[in-house]
């Protein structure tokens, strides 16, 4: 059902094992604020590695997603995984207007104008009152799941934060392995010819654009259910480059680079986070040298020399 | 009191005076990286950082070397100038030919050291300039009292993009630029050395990127974030003009920030996102751009 390849299979495999096995080893917290990146980081990785389309805006899909999730669980007492869906489903509405706009242009402009879009949501979240301005939205109950298994505890978060990973993950596996997935690749590869196929290509695109950010606003959702808390950080534009840089170091389209590329990050954030500012240079680092010394990313190199499709 | 529309005169022409304000830095920005995109066909993210470098460069030439600000204006372009050359012999240049999405995240990456090196340097809040004391003070304009520093910079950089636009449309060098912004292998085979030229005209943009650093670098404090939060909006700017024509650019720098003053006096709130929702018009009625051609 999900086309896996052997490799994928058994690189599927050691993933599930050690989100399994993790928790007892490392801070349940951490774990679970690389698996929102990670997923964000999937979800991002659906349009760069399959439709070739660089956003340069979805920090707007993951805030929105995370001050959606926070305000409904807060203010209407929503259960987890209503606020979770909630945070998706504000991620797609604003998705599709997104992509409607942005899908007009191509290469460079799609990024440009995707990045604007997103600093237009920032603005209105800095002055929408909702969103407590620059203080977010504080002391979010970690609401219990289908509104009767408490989710106090980091264990039992950290479960359903595993599951809506995996879950999302598979999705876009299935995704990408589909007869939509592959129009998107042939989209990716040569677009004129596609449309000459008879593709409606827009539609297509706008599609896989919508999908892409209704996953991010579930991982902005889930991150804000995880830290209680949903603040201007989450939909700054620097949180896109975030989720670019992932991306981009773990291997752009491959199924598990966005996830080792989150882990990288969210390791790199978390232990380097007493030396403030050389956290930013670091990333910039890690751009230049990733894009001038290996673009196909650290799972893109290692499947490259091993001759496999991970 | 005159008003118009219920807003007091006096309110209408300082917003439009920072309009014009904002519009000559949109104006100078935009026009550099349309320079740049035109021939290396990648879109510049280091021009923030590098306006900022240039403000800062002022700054430095004064406190180190007690240079002011008027051979600054000349001088700090020059210094910028000349690290855009080496930028692009280092770095860019060796992704020419690659889908030039990789330009925009190299770039990227640039800025961001740029950025986070000079925020561990000089923290967040920056460090004060001095307006140079011909300019200090304001002029009574019978209807208006205009800060003379404030109508120094529209004049300095509508005069700079004046010459811009002299270089590029009127003179051979800019013919020959022009020409290889068409097309660069038939001008190579004329004899042109088009490397030394894409390397030039990075180091020229950047070189207007650091003058209009130079000019706001009296305005507000001179810190580390000054260009990141203005190259977002010139992103926006420079999809609304498109990148086609040099003197599209400029105008639409300039009409784009009297736009955002007009929207500071009848609805504040909207300030901020006026030219994104503007931009998400001219997406929608015209997608190539005002002065574009379709891409």
């Amino acid at each position: 059902m999900f086309a896996f390849t052997r490799a994928q299979a058994i690189a599927f495999a050691v993933m599930v094992a050690l989100i399994l096995v993790a928790p007892t080893v490392l801070y349940p917290v951490f774990l679970m604020k690389v698996l929102c990146f990670a997923l964000f980081a999937c979800a991002f990785n659906l349009l760069i590695g399959y439709v070739g389309l660089l956003s340069f805006g979805h920090a707007a899909f993951f805030g929105m997603g995370s001050y959606i999730a926070a305000w409904t669980a807060k203010n209407w007492g929503l259960s987890s995984e209503l606020a979770i869906l909630a945070g998706g489903g504000v991620g797609a509405i604003l998705g599709v207007v997104t992509g409607w706009l942005a899908i007009r242009r191509q290469g460079i402009y799609f990024a440009m104008i995707t990045l604007a879009l997103s600093q237009m949501v920032y603005f209105f979240c800095v002055e929408a009152s909702f969103t407590g301005g620059e203080d977010g939205i504080q002391q979010v109950p970690r609401s219990p799941l289908f509104g009767v298994i408490p989710m106090q505890s980091d264990m039992s978060l950290y479960w359903l934060v595993a599951v809506v990973f995996l879950a999302g993950f598979l999705l876009i596996h299935r995704i990408i392995h589909s007869p939509f997935g592959q129009v998107l690749k042939a989209i990716r590869e040569n677009e004129p010819r596609a449309t000459s196929l008879g593709y409606r290509t827009d539609t297509y695109k706008l599609v896989a654009f919508v999908l892409s950010a209704a996953l991010a606003g579930v991982a902005g959702a889930t991150k804000s259910q995880v830290f209680g808390i949903a603040t201007l950080t989450d939909v700054h534009w620097s949180m896109s480059g975030e989720v670019v840089l992932m991306t981009l170091l773990g291997g752009i389209g491959t199924v598990f680079g966005p996830v080792l590329g989150a882990l990288v990050f969210g390791s790199l954030e978390t232990y380097l986070a007493q030396f403030g500012d050389w956290v930013t240079v670091t990333q910039g680092a890690i751009f230049v040298a990733c894009v001038l010394a290996f673009r196909r990313g650290l799972i893109g190199e290692l499947a490259g020399r091993l001759g496999l499709t991970l | 009191m005159v008003t118009i529309f219920g807003k007091p005169l006096i309110l209408l022409y300082g917003q439009l005076t920072l309009g014009l304000i904002n519009g000559a830095f949109y104006a100078l920005l935009s026009l550099g990286l349309a320079v740049i995109f035109g021939l290396l066909n990648i879109i510049n993210f280091t021009h923030g950082a590098l306006f900022m470098l240039g403000a800062f460069t002022t700054w430095a030439l004064l406190n180190y070397a007690g240079i002011g600000y008027w051979p600054s204006l000349i001088l700090a372009p020059i210094i910028i100038g000349a690290l855009g050359l080496v930028i692009e012999r280092v770095l860019i240049k060796r992704i020419a030919g690659l889908d030039h999405l990789y330009g925009l995240l190299l770039t990227f990456g640039l800025s961001l050291i740029i950025e986070g090196l000079m925020r561990n340097r000089f923290g967040s809040s920056g460090v004060p300039y001095e307006i140079p004391s011909v300019l200090q003070g304001a002029t009574n304009l019978g209807f208006m009292v205009l800060p003379r520093y404030r109508a120094w910079v529209v004049v300095a950089a509508v005069v700079m993009c004046f010459f811009t636009w002299l270089l590029i449309e009127k003179t051979r060098l800019g013919a020959t630029l022009r020409a290889a912004t068409e097309n660069a292998p038939l001008v190579q085979a004329f004899g042109v050395n088009v490397p030394r030229l894409v390397t030039l005209t990075y180091g020229g943009g950047v070189a207007l990127a650091a003058f209009a650093g130079v000019l706001a670098a009296p305005m507000n404090s001179v810190n580390p974030n000054m260009g990141s939060n203005l190259i977002v909006v010139v992103f926006a700017v420079v999809v609304i003009g498109g990148m086609g024509s040099i003197l599209g650019s400029i105008l639409t720098g300039f009409g784009l920030g009297i736009i955002e003053g007009l929207t500071k006096v009848y609805y504040p709130e909207g300030s901020a996102t006026v030219i994104f929702v503007v931009m998400a018009l001219v997406l929608l009625l015209r997608p190539a751009g005002l002065f574009g051609r379709a891409t």
